[in-house]
């Protein structure tokens, strides 16, 4: 497949699934296919199950945040193939630093549904523990989170762990095409070549950075920049979950053996706003948008699975009874979320006990229990003491 | 808690004495001993493999400790700071080092969005133990951004510990407490005393002492003198010169700017009644603010005069030319005590 951007070049896609959902065999993808068809139709219906709840959740979390329950949401509608596909190519032992989109991502490592929607509530800044999942929680500042990914390749290449296919360990790392502009993310791909990291460069390219859309960012097809670096760069058909699910696990198998860094483009299109505060309708057409419906990550799985006869009605029922209940529970958890008390602000600040933080605290909690001190800095002075 | 006895011990079999070294050798000895000590301390930077770093800080720790933990980065310092942050979560202890003050600033979102924040985000799941060396100040007669003293920028960031050793002693020792802290450290060397000399108890205890307590370097009965890093020195000197005239000053190293201990000045200043800050940085909302509003609402009654500040002005550090007007200099204190004295 090929597909155009906005100088009308020809950029060489990698296409395993039509969007009517049948198997491309394209002369020079075997090995792709290969891996594409060593999932077996369970597997092919864990990724539609995932697409679809997240999906789901999307459609939960910005009502939600209609009714006033969640500060924002950024959804990740039309990306589902792009992150659940990637996703599956992950092994427990990796570790991925998403940016704040990645809600199919999360879906698959199996970061809690209420949890994924902390931040979104203003309840927490992050949300779960990074290491329970080896799933960083979300970063905001674009591309900052790419440093770190780099980061802990380097440390997993320090700890000696095997160089495996199956039994290493591989960094991921998600991010946008508006972040290729940033400088933490050329800087990452710096540190990544020159240490030969074990790290996954994965750009979702939905065309738009809020309102930008992707020829302000550039000029030349985005997979290139990889190249330009030093590593491994593909580009795939983002809305194709065989293909993303293929290229990635080439990837982080390439990672897991000590052979270095990649970078995948997947090519997609952002269905939904940028987020809840976003009016799409000032900036792009409704034909485009449509134009993208018709290309839709969950019809395409769906249609190869029915026409592969692996898809019934009682499966999708099933899928759609998971989702009512993953909905039930959504809205009750996160009307649940309120934050912790006021005090809470105070902890976790720093790691050990620091003066500032314990005096302030010490009198804030004072002036909350109706009796403020008439000398401040002499509790704070007391606190600070007490902190050493 | 170990003490440098015992780490000594188990690397050489005997204790390592004292040593009159330099602050900057100090600093070196400092890292060599928590390196010895954790093998998941490591040094990040330009130039500090071969070549032993610019002022030659890490000078032979690659030939010791090999490449995996010497590493020469790639000349970006975001990304110094950025993959620190990764290391750390793998943990591993980076200790970065910025070449030169003015060289931060591309670092500045990581070490403040990034570096300051990562365990409040995770609600203390995650630690990021992380320093970031910084040689800070001016005085050497550099060009532009090789000067600057650039630390209340980060000491108004919840999240990171900022102090800055003002002797080869407290160097040695509190590089090696911040690299044992949990906690980011933002670690300020004075640059322009690099070279000064000093005697170093190399089987120090190392504790976590150094990175919160001020010291009393002096001590004096007439006027308080509150400084740090390279401006102790200056505060030092000028204690020498009042003593000449008849009035005594007492002299207190801050060590750190965050945490500042203010119950160290405070309780100097009680018994003073007059305070007067030093540092290089621009006194316009720099750590002296601070330290007056502190110190005034707390010692309001015991203040024989308004809390006064030297330290640089309100401008870009100056030309090397003219740096010397623009340091607080001995000179400048003076005037300030007796601006003290006049009220």
């Amino acid at each position: 497949m090929t597909t155009t951007n906005g100088s009308n070049e020809a950029i060489p896609t990698l296409q395993l699934l039509d969007p009517e959902g049948r198997r491309v065999t394209t002369r020079g993808t075997k090995g792709y296919r290969d891996r594409a068809a060593a999932l077996t139709a369970e597997d092919l219906r864990g990724m539609y199950r995932d697409m679809v709840l997240t999906r789901r959740f999307d459609d939960e979390a910005t009502s939600l945040q209609r009714q006033g329950e969640l500060a924002l949401y950024a959804p990740s509608r039309g990306q589902e193939a792009a992150q659940v596909g990637s996703a599956y190519a992950l092994r427990p032992q990796d570790f991925v630093f998403p940016s704040y989109r990645e809600h199919g991502v999360l879906q698959v490592r199996g970061v809690d549904t209420v949890d994924r929607l902390r931040f979104f509530r203003g309840s927490d800044h992050g949300g779960w523990n990074p290491n329970e999942h080896n799933a960083q929680v979300y970063t905001v500042v674009i591309g900052a989170h790419t440093l770190h990914a780099v980061g802990y390749a380097m440390g997993v290449q320090r700890d000696g762990t095997p160089h495996d296919a199956t039994d290493g360990t591989a960094v991921i790392t998600y991010f946008g095409d508006g972040a290729t502009s940033q400088g933490d993310v050329n800087e990452a791909m710096v540190y990544a070549t020159v240490n030969q990291a074990p790290v996954v460069f994965f750009l979702q390219n939905n065309q738009w950075a809020i309102s930008e859309p992707t020829t302000r960012q550039t000029r030349t097809p985005l997979y290139r920049r990889g190249e330009a670096f030093g590593m491994p760069s593909l580009r795939v058909d983002g809305n194709d979950v065989l293909a993303v699910y293929a290229a990635t696990q080439e990837a982080m198998e390439r990672a897991r053996r000590g052979e270095g860094p990649s970078f995948i483009e997947a090519f997609t299109y952002r269905m939904g706003a940028h987020t809840t505060s976003d009016d799409p309708t000032r900036y792009r057409t409704t034909d485009q948008e449509e134009v993208w419906r018709r290309r839709d990550p969950i019809d395409r799985l769906a249609a190869l699975l029915r026409a592969e006869k692996e898809l019934d009605d009682d499966y999708v029922a099933e899928v759609q009874q998971s989702a009512d209940e993953l909905g039930v529970r959504l809205r009750a958890g996160v009307r649940a979320l309120d934050g912790g008390a006021p005090v809470s602000t105070f902890e976790d600040v720093y790691a050990t006990p620091h003066g500032v933080v314990a005096s302030e605290r010490a009198w804030y909690e004072a002036y909350e229990a109706g009796d403020p001190p008439a000398d401040q800095y002499a509790i704070a002075e007391t606190a600070q003491g007490g902190a050493r | 808690m170990t003490t440098m006895a015992e780490r000594t011990q188990t690397t050489s079999g005997a204790p390592a004495g004292t040593r009159t070294l330099t602050l900057g050798k100090a600093v070196n000895e400092g890292l060599r001993a928590a390196m010895r000590h954790d093998d998941k301390v490591m040094l990040m930077g330009e130039d500090i493999g071969p070549l032993g770093g610019v002022f030659r800080v890490t000078d032979g720790l690659q030939a010791e400790f090999g490449e995996e933990r010497v590493v020469d980065t790639p000349l970006a310092e975001s990304g110094i700071v950025g993959t620190a942050v990764g290391l750390a979560m793998r943990g591993y202890r980076p200790v970065c080092e910025i070449q030169f003050d003015g060289f931060v600033f591309p670092a500045f979102n990581q070490i403040t969005t990034q570096l300051a924040k990562m365990h409040n985000r995770t609600r203390g799941a995650v630690q990021v133990p992380v320093v970031v060396r910084i040689p800070y100040g001016g005085g050497i007669g550099a060009v532009e951004h090789h000067s600057e003293s650039p630390e209340a920028l980060f000491a108004h960031t919840a999240g990171l510990r900022v102090v800055s050793p003002s002797t080869p002693q407290d160097a040695y020792t509190m590089i090696q407490e911040a690299i044992a802290c949990p906690d980011p450290v933002l670690f300020f060397e004075p640059k322009g005393r690099y070279w000064a000399k000093g005697e170093v108890d190399l089987d120090a205890e190392v504790g976590s002492s150094t990175l919160d307590a001020a010291r009393v370097v002096r001590a004096g009965t007439d006027v308080t003198l509150v400084a740090y890093g390279p401006s102790v020195e200056t505060a030092l000197k000028t204690a020498d010169a009042l003593a000449q005239e008849g009035r005594s000053a007492e002299v207190v190293d801050l060590r750190a700017v965050s945490p500042m201990d203010t119950a160290t000045v405070v309780t100097s200043v009680r018994r003073t009644g007059r305070c007067v800050v030093i540092h290089e940085a621009p006194v316009f909302f720099g750590a002296g603010a601070e330290i007056a509003a502190r110190v005034t609402e707390e010692c309001f009654y015991a203040l024989e005069a308004p809390v006064l500040r030297v330290g640089g002005f309100h401008t870009p550090y100056p030309v090397a030319k003219h740096e010397h007007d623009y340091l607080p200099s001995v000179d400048r204190v003076l005037d300030a005590v007796d601006r003290a004295f006049a009220h």
